[in-house]
Parts: structure tokens; C-alpha cells; sequence
């Protein structure tokens, strides 16, 4: 989008400069680490590049991954989502509750937790754009909201309670955790919705008007509202779509753990979303940035949680290599966007 | 006039240094991971096990992980440790299960977060042939794992229970309880075991307040102020753990509470926990054994892989009441024995 290299003197740019460009193009610096990781542990370790434990990976990786598609929207338009994980874990209480207690049919208890978690959304997005207070206060607002509402509607309970071991709820909210095989490996069906989920945001955002409106509001917002965005109703877009993001994670951890978990969403999620969406090179100040980045960026994340396990090094140490990929990751991009005079 | 060329180059070669200074820090990180690679994963033989703990800060899992790692060390076999970053981390301790039975271990340890969160895991890491023994926590039901090694919290409960009614006779008492959170297996057989002890119900109207603590000080101290405003007359407290009870004893002192005036009963047996038994912060605690519970089980996973014989049903890895000063109709252990027998 910057056309930042049509100010320089015309000189032949020299190597260091096309490994700027290159490293500066969208996506390229996410996936070489990532390429980078997989070679790394696949030399350490002979199950890791098996098809069952990368199919693995993507099978944790992918309630984040859809988590930090809303995550993305939210940080394209310059803001942030500190709610992304209480919510989901609302709506996956409101999920199985209602399937269990209040003998809902599954689909319409599914959908009753979908759009709880749609209705956060739109009172984060008309919080931001309605009464212009910061993202980061109002989601620090609904984080605590959607918390006290999981334990308060749940009782504390985990769903489905009782002390029986088999999982007595419906198989429609089971869904996406089951599999189907291909050639050995058994692949996730909440896998498959994640890439079409992410297949979906990236062509929204790239090939329709309403995702070059979402750029314009996070770079500019004052520009893209003289040039005649209405750039409300695009923010409150993105805070509804991004609870409908939410809400599909609800769906995906309850299938993929099984029940409805009161303490679900409270230590990771959230932090895990914004490192994905920083892993995947989107810029914190708006505007820029890929939704293909924010997958490459949530795969890194399982990718060393599994590999350091495979190769016998303690998950302690994924934090740290993770602390220090964040701080490289917004460090390359400072070093590669940073405007020269 | 600054020569244009110069200026050209400047920010060329800073960004030729951060990114030497970038390199710099990637190799050190590299380093480190490898270092920790070599010293976790030293000539391993053929037997792996893993062991999986609530948090990895908690002394309780500090001494487990030093117990199983000892254990594995002496056996032959290789232990592969991780833990969830708090204590209802429950996707961090799923992700674990999963990686490690990817790993090709032959049996996971574990202590469970919550009753039920991880039972799909862990039938799953079960039906690929890897036996998985609960650790200090029940799973619900106790059958989704193979074998459970563990304190009878229950009876930890009962212990310290009879002992706060012996030391309130003929008192008038106000019970404050700080439980762990909601859904902690253990937090609800201490709980209950104490009420058996103390010889109460749930709904008695000794009862003052409940607060859910999460086993922490810092956490505990908040929820005992908010039950002495509530109730300012508690005199007898339970606590879920000894941090809890420290946290609890400092609101009640901030409340000009006198350790004579209150009783506080408490499970762990860690050492910080019988240091406050002498001090007479703590004045009776369950103790038990981390350490016991981690060889065991690790010992059992070796059997395993080698005669086949897969570990069942529950082994009480045994409890004992500490306290200063023992009371008529209570048996309990002296401090001295407490402090040679206790971890952390």
C-alpha cells in the first residue's frame, strides 16, 4: 500500500535493499520462519514432518487460528481485542447449556452461542465507534463481562456435569472434532472450516470494497472518512464479524475438547491471538498487514509447542522462543517499513 | 552541505547493524533451546515418560518434577516434563497430553487441572496404547485413567477437620473456608473431608463464608478480607493449601486477629507450610508426598513398558497430620518430623 520507494533517487537499489523489499513484501518474513522452524525440528526429530503429527499441530492451532481472524480485523483498523477468549468462552457455555439443560435442539443451541458471542461484538464495536472510547478499554470491559457471565450462567459448572465419563452431548456440537482420513493421516473437519474461514477474510479483505474500506479506516481513519468511507459502519463491522469469529472458536473447542469448560479461555487465548496476528507481520498501528500472515503466525506458535516436546525440550522454553519471536517479528517490520528521508 | 551519499548510506548501515543485533539474539536463543535439549534429553533410552503438572511455579509440582525426574534417572528412562501456565490451564495441559503420546512416551503423569476437561485427551492418548496415571487429582469419573497415586484428600480433609473442632471445644465458632476455584477435583475432597471431620454440613450456619482463593497468597488475602467484612467474627479457618493459609492469616491479622483467638488448618505439608506450623500461623496441616507420588509413578510406567503390566485403581501415597501441639483424640506428627518429611 505505502509507496515509500518512489522517493528514493533513481539508483540501482543494492542486495541489501532487495532483501528489504523482499522481506517487506506481505506474508514473505511469517512464512521463511516458518519454513525456517519446520526444517529446524524435522532435522531433530523423524516424527515430526509425519503426516498425523502435522495434522496434529493444526488441530491445536485451530480455535487460535480463527480466534485471531477476528483478532486481525480488529488490529487492521488500528485497535485490539482483549475480550477474544472470555468471549468464546460464553458462548461455548451458552452453547452446551442449552443443548443439555434447556433441551434446545443442538443447531439452535449452536446458533444461540454463536450469536451471544456476535452480540459482544456489536457492543464492543458500538462502544468504539459510538461513544469513541478506546478498543483496548471497552474489550478490557467485555473481557470481564463475558468472564462473570461464563461462571454466573454456568454456575461453575463444566458441561456436561455429572459424574458419568461419556460425553453425553449431542453430536452436532461435536462436529468439528471429528476426522476423516486421507491416505494415513486423520484430518480435522474444524481444520478444514479454519482454512476456509481464513480463505474467506483474505479474499473479503482483498478483493471487496468493504476490505480495502477496513485498510483505509485502520491507516487513515480521518483520510478514509473525507474520501467518503462511512468509517463507523465499517468498524462495527468488523467488531460483529469478529464476534461471529468467535463465536465458530466456541463451536471448534467444544468439539474439540468435548464439553463446555467454565475456565476455558481465561490464560491463552487472548495473548495467543495478538501473538499470532504480530507473528504474521499485521502492524499494531493499523492498516497493514495479512490474514495469511495471522495463520502462518498461529502455526509457528503450535509448531514449537509440538516440536520442543517431540525433540524433549520442556514447553517452558516455547515462551521464551515465542517472547523472542514477537519482539523479532515487530523489529523486522520496523526495520523494513521504517520511511527514509 | 552534508554530502547526499552519506546520508543515503546511513540508514542502510543502521539497519545492516539491528539486524546483526537481531541475528545475534536468534543464535543466543538457539543456543539456550539447545542447551536445554541436551540437558532434558541426555542419552535417552528406549522408555519415555511424561509428566504434566497443573503450573510449573507451585513447589508442590517443583518437588513432583524433581522426584520424577530422580526416579526416571535411576530406572533408565527419559522424562519429558511439561505443565500449563496456571491452574486451570486446561488447552495447555490437552496440548501436552497430545504432544507427548506424538513423542512415543509410554505413559504420562499428570495432575489434572480440572475433573473433566482433559478425559477426551486422555482417552485418546489411552486407545493409542499409553498409560496415563493421575497424580495428586482425581479425574471424574476416577476410571478415565488408568490408575490414580495420590494423597486420600478426602481423608487430609477429615484429619485437619477434627483437628480444628478439638481446638475450638466448647467455643463458640464462625468457619471461613478458601477453596481453589471451581471444578478442582481436590479443592472439593478437602473441602468436604474437612466438614466430615469437623462434623458439619455444607449448609451449617457455623458456616460464615466461602471464597475461592485459587491457592495463592496473594489471592487468598483478598477473598479473607472480603469474608471478615462479611462475617468480622471468623475464628476457624480451612484453607485449600499452606500459600492460601498464609494469605488468609495475614487479612486476619489486619484485622487484629491473635493467632490464640484463631485456628487455621491447612493441607501440603510443603516446608514454608511447616515453618508456619512452628510459628503458629498454621495451626495443624495435612501433610503429603509429592515426591513419592512422582516415583511411583514413574516406576509404574517402567513396569509397563517392560512386563506389559499396566497399573491400576488408587494407591494412597499416604498423609499425616502436622501439628504444634497435638490434642487429645487427634493423632498428629510433631513439627520436627513435619520438617524432616517436607518439600519446597
Amino acid at each position: 500500500m505505502t509507496s515509500e520507494t518512489s522517493a528514493q533517487p533513481a539508483r540501482a537499489p543494492s542486495p541489501l535493499e532487495w532483501i528489504r523489499r523482499f522481506l517487506a513484501a506481505p506474508a514473505v518474513g511469517p512464512f521463511l520462519a516458518l519454513l525456517l522452524t519446520m526444517a529446524f525440528f524435522s532435522l531433530k526429530s523423524d516424527r515430526f514432518l509425519q503426516g498425523p503429527n502435522l495434522s496434529l499441530v493444526l488441530q491445536q492451532v485451530m480455535v487460535v487460528g480463527v480466534l485471531a481472524i477476528g483478532q486481525t480485523l480488529v488490529i487492521l483498523t488500528a485497535g485490539i481485542d482483549l475480550s477474544v477468549g472470555t468471549v468464546m468462552a460464553f458462548g461455548q457455555i451458552v452453547m452446551t447449556k442449552f443443548a443439555i439443560d434447556q433441551g434446545f435442539s443442538p443447531l439452535t443451541a449452536i446458533a444461540l452461542g454463536i450469536l451471544a458471542c456476535v452480540a459482544f461484538g456489536v457492543l464492543n464495536g458500538a462502544l468504539v465507534t459510538g461513544v469513541r472510547l478506546p478498543a483496548f478499554i471497552v474489550t478490557l470491559g467485555t473481557l470481564n463481562i463475558a468472564f462473570a457471565l461464563t461462571h454466573i450462567v454456568s454456575k461453575d459448572l463444566t458441561y456436561p456435569p455429572g459424574t458419568s465419563g461419556a460425553s453425553t452431548l449431542p453430536s452436532q456440537l461435536l462436529f468439528f472434532g471429528r476426522t476423516f482420513t486421507v491416505g494415513h493421516t486423520e484430518i480435522t473437519y474444524g481444520v478444514v472450516l479454519m482454512f476456509v474461514l481464513f480463505g474467506l477474510a483474505w479474499f473479503s479483505l482483498t478483493q471487496t470494497a468493504w476490505g480495502r474500506h477496513v485498510y483505509a479506516t485502520g491507516d487513515n481513519p480521518e483520510a478514509a472518512r473525507l474520501t467518503g468511507i462511512k468509517t463507523w459502519r465499517v468498524l462495527l463491522s468488523v467488531y460483529t464479524v469478529a464476534g461471529l469469529m468467535y463465536g465458530i472458536a466456541a463451536w471448534l473447542l467444544v468439539s474439540r475438547t468435548e464439553l463446555g469448560d467454565p475456565n476455558a479461555g481465561q490464560t491463552t487465548e487472548n495473548l495467543d491471538s495478538i501473538t499470532a496476528v504480530v507473528l504474521g507481520g499485521t502492524s499494531l498501528f493499523g492498516g497493514r498487514g495479512t490474514v495469511i500472515g495471522t495463520l502462518i503466525g498461529a502455526i509457528i506458535v503450535g509448531i514449537f509447542r509440538n516440536g520442543l516436546t517431540l525433540i524433549g525440550v520442556e514447553v517452558i522454553y516455547q515462551y521464551l522462543v515465542t517472547g523472542v519471536l514477537v519482539i523479532l517479528a515487530v523489529a523486522v517490520d520496523q526495520l523494513t517499513h521504517r520511511r527514509r528521508l | 552541505m552534508r554530502d547526499p551519499q552519506r546520508q543515503l548510506r546511513r540508514p542502510t548501515r543502521r539497519t545492516l547493524g539491528l539486524a546483526v543485533a537481531l541475528l545475534a539474539v536468534v543464535v543466543a536463543t538457539s543456543a539456550i533451546v539447545a542447551a536445554a535439549s541436551a540437558t532434558t534429553a541426555s542419552k535417552s533410552a528406549n522408555i519415555k515418560v511424561g509428566l504434566i503438572t497443573k503450573d510449573a511455579t507451585n513447589p508442590f509440582f517443583v518437588k513432583m518434577h524433581a522426584g520424577a525426574t530422580k526416579a526416571a534417572k535411576r530406572l533408565g528412562a527419559t522424562l519429558m516434563y511439561a505443565a500449563g501456565k496456571s491452574s486451570s490451564d486446561n488447552a495447555g495441559e490437552i496440548a501436552a497430553i497430545e504432544n507427548m503420546t506424538t513423542a512415543g512416551v509410554k505413559g504420562i503423569l499428570i495432575t489434572v487441572a480440572d475433573g473433566k476437561a482433559e478425559n477426551a485427551a486422555i482417552a485418546k492418548a489411552r486407545k493409542k496404547g499409553v498409560v496415563v496415571i493421575a497424580l495428586d487429582s482425581p479425574t471424574v469419573p476416577q476410571s478415565a485413567t488408568n490408575a490414580l497415586f495420590a494423597t486420600n484428600n478426602f481423608n487430609a480433609g477429615v484429619l485437619i477437620g477434627k483437628y480444628a473442632r478439638a481446638a475450638t471445644k466448647g467455643k463458640k465458632v464462625t468457619i471461613g473456608m478458601l477453596d481453589e476455584h471451581a471444578g478442582s477435583s481436590v479443592g472439593a475432597l478437602r473441602h468436604n473431608g474437612f466438614l466430615k471431620g469437623f462434623g458439619i454440613k455444607g449448609s451449617n450456619s457455623q458456616i460464615a463464608c466461602v471464597g475461592n482463593g485459587e491457592g495463592q497468597t496473594a489471592t487468598s488475602q483478598t477473598a479473607m478480607e472480603n469474608c471478615l467484612q462479611k462475617n468480622p467474627n471468623i475464628n476457624v479457618v480451612y484453607t485449600i493449601n499452606e500459600p492460601s493459609a498464609a494469605g488468609a492469616w495475614t487479612a486476619l491479622k489486619n484485622a487484629g486477629k491473635t493467632q490464640s483467638a484463631t485456628t487455621i488448618v491447612s493441607v501440603d505439608g510443603g516446608c514454608a507450610g511447616v515453618r508456619n506450623v512452628r510459628a503458629g500461623v498454621i495451626d495443624a496441616t495435612s501433610q503429603q508426598y509429592p515426591l513419592l507420588m512422582a516415583s511411583r509413578g514413574v516406576a509404574a510406567v517402567v513396569k509397563y513398558a517392560k512386563t506389559g503390566i499396566k497399573p491400576r485403581g488408587y494407591t494412597d501415597t499416604g498423609v499425616n497430620l502436622i501439628a504444634k501441639k497435638a490434642l487429645v483424640g487427634v493423632r498428629s506428627k510433631t513439627v520436627k518430623y513435619g520438617l524432616a518429611n517436607c518439600w519446597g
